[in-house]
């Protein structure tokens, strides 16, 4: 059964440092409330694994707490490069960033792998491309009935992960909809779960084959209204494209971006501070 | 943008025609992978006017999206919302990629080759990048595994050089059958649109050859912007500049983006 829980005691039980930890989103249901409590949280040395890092990545990589990212996509959707990651990679600040890239398709099917609990995913995929060549977890296998060389990369077996839905019901049960990207694979290739929700409800008035995860394959269920701003819940939220493009500016210079995350983040208590901090500040700049 | 003076004079900018080029080539009824930005904003243009029965796929997971502004992000709420369905992430690569449902892949790219292949992983060493790119997303396998590629981008020295850092995407390979010798099922590129005109591979090389340039626009100024002796067609086209029709369309789908957004959408 999942415990409904405050965000930071589930953070403070369930992520710990060194932890593989998915914080998954695919654009939509971004956690970036439980990646803010990450950081004030000070966990170090993670692996942190995700389709398609932006902002939130881009932010926990700046303050130090990732050792190594798994990715297949690596920006700020429609405005330009992750400038925290890229000096990270490119100079090593704050520190050296170890890199495991794939593809889409290699990581999509390496999260269903873990949720299979299979060793590796089988893909028809990464050929004539370089990534095997600077990624020893590509290799190639032999079809043992057709002789058919597939990829092969290990699963996706993340200690914790973290993800955003619309909603849970009292006991726990999890109801997503709108683009899922691999939020489903994420929870189930998991050890322990952490779902920020946008409101309990007594019924979640699912349909049969809606996309319920059930409450006890989930650890903790977190009520956080709006906690995947500025990424969108559809149904509850827009996504917020003017952050978007305000965070290219911040994340230019370590200066701003250290300024920005302790007057936004570090300084406030939780993600209604924070959301109450950003008006301010958006105020000023507006 | 070389060509931009020139072509401004005609009553379009080199960017709408580029975008007009590339949407004109994709066919009604076809099954189109769509890349974001440059080939997101062309299929959707190819959707509102000559194909309205294209079948747009993202891989966020929308399948059949018919987006009324331009998405900003692969994964915008509008393309959920306008979708036939929206399946998992991983279904869209495995059963509708991977399963050969896929006419078209259309993609952009940070640098292309002679050979079509496709970088948007590094500039410069790979373990001591000049510059970090975003990295492959769905390319490797959409190059791959999609019937035919179309590839869309602006076409300068620094994107098209004679050797890439980094093959993120299998084009030709080393050119002639390398790419069906090693064993990828998908025709390649077929074309690649860019500002100043329309590249296809040699039939028997597969090396990129200008076989269509846009109106203004001189073959100088287009070997000035590839980065090796770039082949011209003995019977070069000029490229029909884009009808009334198609340029309102596309401006209309500009403007709604930008009211939306607040920017002019599709260029990300």
């Amino acid at each position: 059964m999942a415990k409904i829980t405050p965000l930071r005691e589930a953070v403070a039980s369930l992520v710990h440092d060194g932890d593989t930890v998915a914080l998954e989103g695919f654009t939509h249901l971004i956690p970036h409330a439980a990646g803010h409590e990450i950081i004030r949280q000070g966990r170090r040395e993670l692996t942190l694994v995700r389709m398609t890092p932006d902002l939130i990545y881009d932010q926990m990589i700046g303050m130090g707490c990732a050792a190594k990212l798994i990715f297949s996509w690596g920006g700020n959707p429609g405005v330009g490069s992750l400038h925290r990651f890229r000096d990270a990679v490119e100079q090593g600040w704050p520190q050296r960033l170890a890199v495991e890239e794939h593809s889409h398709a290699g990581m999509a099917n390496a999260y269903v792998a873990g949720a299979s609990n299979l060793p590796f995913a089988l893909l028809r995929g990464y050929t004539g491309s370089d990534l095997p060549k600077v990624n020893p977890n590509i290799r190639f296998v032999e079809c043992p009935f057709t002789g058919e060389k597939l990829a092969a990369i290990p699963s996706v077996l993340p200690d914790v992960t973290v993800i955003h839905a619309q909603k849970a019901d009292r006991r726990g049960n999890v109801l997503i909809w709108g683009i899922l990207g691999v939020q489903k694979e994420a929870v189930l290739a998991a050890k322990r779960s952490i779902v920020t929700v946008e409101e309990i409800v007594d019924d979640l008035e699912a349909p049969p084959n809606a996309c319920v995860l059930p409450t006890w394959a989930v650890s903790a269920v977190c009520p956080v209204p709006g906690g995947a701003y500025p990424s969108y819940a559809q149904g509850y939220s827009e996504r917020d494209n003017r952050f978007y493009k305000a965070w290219d500016p911040i994340a230019r210079s370590r200066e701003t971006f250290l300024a920005w995350m302790q007057r936004h983040v570090l300084d406030t208590d939780d993600f209604a501070g924070f959301r109450r901090v950003l008006a301010e500040s958006m105020k000023e700049t507006a | 943008m070389p060509a931009g003076t020139n072509a401004e004079t005609l009553d379009f900018t080199a960017t709408e025609i580029m975008t007009v080029a590339a949407s004109r080539l994709l066919k009604d009824g076809t099954v189109c992978f769509v890349g974001i930005g440059l080939p997101s904003t062309a299929a959707n243009l190819a959707r509102l006017t000559h194909a309205p029965d294209v079948v747009l796929i993202y891989e966020s997971g929308p399948i059949g999206a018919k987006p009324t502004v331009l998405p900003l992000s692969i994964g915008d709420g509008d393309l959920a919302l306008t979708a036939d369905t929206v399946v998992g992430t991983p279904e869209i690569f495995r059963y509708w990629l991977q399963g050969g449902r896929i006419d078209v892949g259309f993609l952009g790219a940070a640098q292309v080759d002679r050979f079509a292949n496709i970088n948007t992983t590094i500039i410069g060493p790979y373990d001591a990048p000049k510059v970090r790119l975003p990295g492959a997303g769905g390319a490797p396998e959409i190059a791959s595994q999609a019937k035919e590629v179309f590839i869309v981008l602006k076409q300068s020295p620094k994107a098209f050089v004679a050797k890439l850092p980094f093959v993120t995407s299998a084009g030709y390979l080393d050119g002639g059958d390398a790419r069906a010798r090693a064993g990828i099922p998908g025709a390649g590129p077929t074309a690649v649109i860019t500002d100043l005109g329309i590249l296809t591979p040699d039939p028997v090389t597969k090396e990129l050859t200008l076989t269509s340039i846009h109106p203004g626009v001189t073959v100088e100024q287009v070997k000035a912007a590839t980065g090796w002796d770039l082949k011209i067609a003995p019977d070069l086209k000029t490229t029909e500049i884009p009808d009334a029709g198609a340029l309102a369309a596309l401006r209309d789908l500009q403007a709604r983006t930008a009211a939306a957004h607040g920017q002019v959408g599709g260029e990300g």
